[in-house]
């Protein structure tokens, strides 16, 4: 997906419609959220990831002026939006939806009235657009229902379409889809995608989910530690992640610890450090430029490795590591096989492919990538 | 158990016919009772939402003050109520003493802190995350309120159900403030104290099973409340 909707360009450039200036949230004398500076620009979706307690809620309710910040400020096309009750006119301009629905006791009809309401906007205008929204997320049938007598999927689609309907310019989501089952997360992922390229407005979309963050986001966040460590568009983060934390949490299963023994123009060969394992540290050869000596992560994704028979001679990749089967576990599709070569390798193997080559734990096997799978950070 | 079986008979006697004293003992009793509980919302409301929604220095001093109010005894009540109101006292000269409106302000002063406590407890049970919601949605600090206290509506009316409850079966204030004055200040608990001391157990046994069908109901109606769940 890239930005939906051009923002018309002001004078000096353009200006983000939401940014974060030198955000700081302490609770209990410790700082939960440390952010210098975060910019999400007009119609587009930033994803915002990471691990259990990284402070991506946190940004969230301190961006949606819910949360008073410690220090700095949110700004809102480059204004100061202030906080508490003096944050009042943006808060008219955005909306929010959390993990749990949280509706108000009444009817569906009222609840995705509320916000429209909360602004004055006369009855019936409220509920022509409510009852629009209601109908966008397929819950118009629902409309006269008590709230209360809803399945979790109902309720959270009620819950958007009530955020929706307040046509925010920025809509913030917090973990929408988290406590959903798979059944009826997969048709709401489907309706908020259409409903967010329809509405063309900028979101803020927090998730544990890597999946959904390429998904939906335009750009993604990744927040360690209350800190955003890394900011790009979803290739930049899970193909070049800026730090290990950041790899480790996108999915490069595999983070090798290496320095460099020799470099040549674009290319490099690094020696792996596996303390503990026995015979010669493997070498690997890699696209980038690294000076000798240098030490750095070696970034490999489990897609990337293949898996081949001892003796065969069907890879044209540069490394190639003999080793042992040591875990096959399936993933629905696919099946992850970690294979000890000295150091461990994830590869991603799919479900014919493991009754093909009968791997099972033991079994000697060569596991291969190419020099431009692996992504190295300088360390 | 004839002399019960004869009360029972002439109870049912009593409230069948509409005893014309009997209805004056209880209107008067929904009367006192009902201005008392509707002046305790009021105030009790007020202070419950007061105390859910702002922190202040003392706070936590306020809420144990109001606590303990809820279990305050009805004399004890009464007493304080009588000496403001005695003809010498700080406010004698309102001439209130053994009047109906002395009976209101002495349960006024025991059923604020039942609706009180009630709300405060009923605010504060709702979802931290549902005032995020609210805020999230554009409300004004006294829209926010306004949700909330809408969100706690059955709660709410729990509260006031148990303060009428709790005053519409008081006696020891009633009976001192009042002075259980035929026709002026009797309800249904001096009368049924007066009726059985006296030896009149049919009238009693009346009176009895007319203030256990109105707590009956109290309850039967708190009990369907706190049964309902909220929205997802």
């Amino acid at each position: 997906m890239n930005a939906r909707r051009a923002e018309p360009a002001s004078e000096g450039g353009s200006v983000p419609v939401l940014a974060a200036d030198r955000l700081r949230v302490e609770r209990g004398g410790a700082t939960v959220l440390d952010v210098p500076s975060l910019s999400v620009h007009g119609g587009e979706t930033l994803a915002v990831i990471g691990p259990n307690g990284a402070g991506k809620s946190t940004l969230l309710l301190a961006l949606a002026t819910i949360l008073a910040p410690s220090a700095g400020s949110v700004l809102f096309r480059g204004m100061p939006v202030g906080s508490g009750e003096a944050a009042l006119p943006y808060r008219r301009r955005i909306a929010v939806t959390f993990q749990e629905p949280l509706l108000f006791d009444g009817t569906v009809a009222w609840n995705a009235e509320a916000g429209l309401r909360l602004r004055n906007v006369p009855k019936a205008e409220a509920a022509r657009r409510a009852g629009e929204m209601l109908g966008r997320l397929q819950v118009a049938h629902l409309s006269g229902r008590s709230a209360r007598t809803l399945s979790g999927g109902e309720a959270q689609r009620v819950s958007l379409a009530r955020a929706f309907a307040v046509d925010p310019d920025v809509l913030f989501l917090d973990e929408p889809f988290s406590a959903l089952d798979p059944g009826s997360r997969e048709g709401i992922v489907d309706d908020l995608e259409a409903a967010l390229r329809e509405s063309g407005a900028t979101a803020v979309f927090v998730t544990h989910d890597r999946g959904e963050a390429l998904r939906l986001g335009d750009r993604i966040a990744v927040m360690i530690g209350g800190r955003v460590a890394q900011v790009g568009t979803p290739d930049e983060v899970m193909n070049r992640p800026a730090d290990g934390d950041v790899a480790s949490f996108v999915g490069v299963e595999t983070v090798l610890d290496a320095s460099v023994v020799s470099a040549d123009a674009g290319t490099f060969v690094a020696r792996v450090a596996s303390p503990g394992t026995a015979g010669p540290a493997p070498l690997v050869e890699a696209v980038g430029t690294c000076g000798v000596g240098d030490r750095v992560l070696l970034c490999i994704r489990p897609e990337n490795v293949t898996l081949s028979p001892p003796g065969g001679s069907g890879t044209s990749a540069r490394n190639a590591f003999p080793g042992v089967v040591s875990k096959v576990t399936p993933q629905g599709a696919v099946h992850r096989v970690v294979v000890d070569c000295g150091v461990p390798l994830s590869a991603l193997v799919t479900t014919h492919a493991v009754a093909d080559l009968g791997l099972l734990p033991g079994l000697p096997i060569v596991a291969s990538f190419k020099a431009t799978a692996i992504h190295a950070i300088r360390r | 158990m004839q002399m019960i079986l004869d009360g029972l008979r002439e109870a049912l006697r009593l409230l069948v016919t509409l005893d014309p004293e009997v209805v004056r003992i209880v209107v008067l009793s929904l009367k006192v009772s009902g201005t008392a509980t509707l002046v305790a919302l009021l105030i009790g409301l007020s202070g419950g939402v007061a105390l859910a929604f702002l922190r202040f220095p003392g706070r936590n001093i306020v809420v144990a003050a109001v606590n303990t109010g809820m279990g305050v005894p009805p004399v004890v009540v009464g007493l304080f109520v009588s000496i403001l109101l005695w003809r010498n006292g700080p406010l004698g000269m309102l001439e209130l003493l053994y009047t109906p409106a002395a009976m209101i302000v002495a349960q006024v002063v025991i059923a604020t802190p039942i609706v009180m406590g009630i709300s405060l407890a009923a605010l504060q049970a709702l979802p931290e995350k549902l005032r995020w919601q609210a805020v999230g949605l554009g409300a004004s600090r006294l829209q926010t309120v306004w949700i909330l206290v809408r969100e706690a509506r059955l709660p709410l009316l729990a509260a006031v159900m148990a303060g009428f409850g709790g005053v519409i079966s008081e006696i020891g204030a009633s009976i001192m403030v009042g002075g259980n004055i035929k026709g002026y200040t009797r309800v249904l608990t001096t009368a049924t104290v007066m009726e059985t001391s006296r030896g009149n157990f049919e009238i009693a046994i009346g009176l009895g099973i007319l203030l256990l069908l109105l707590t009956f109901a109290v309850n039967a109606a708190l009990t369907r409340i706190q049964q309902r769940k909220r929205p997802r």
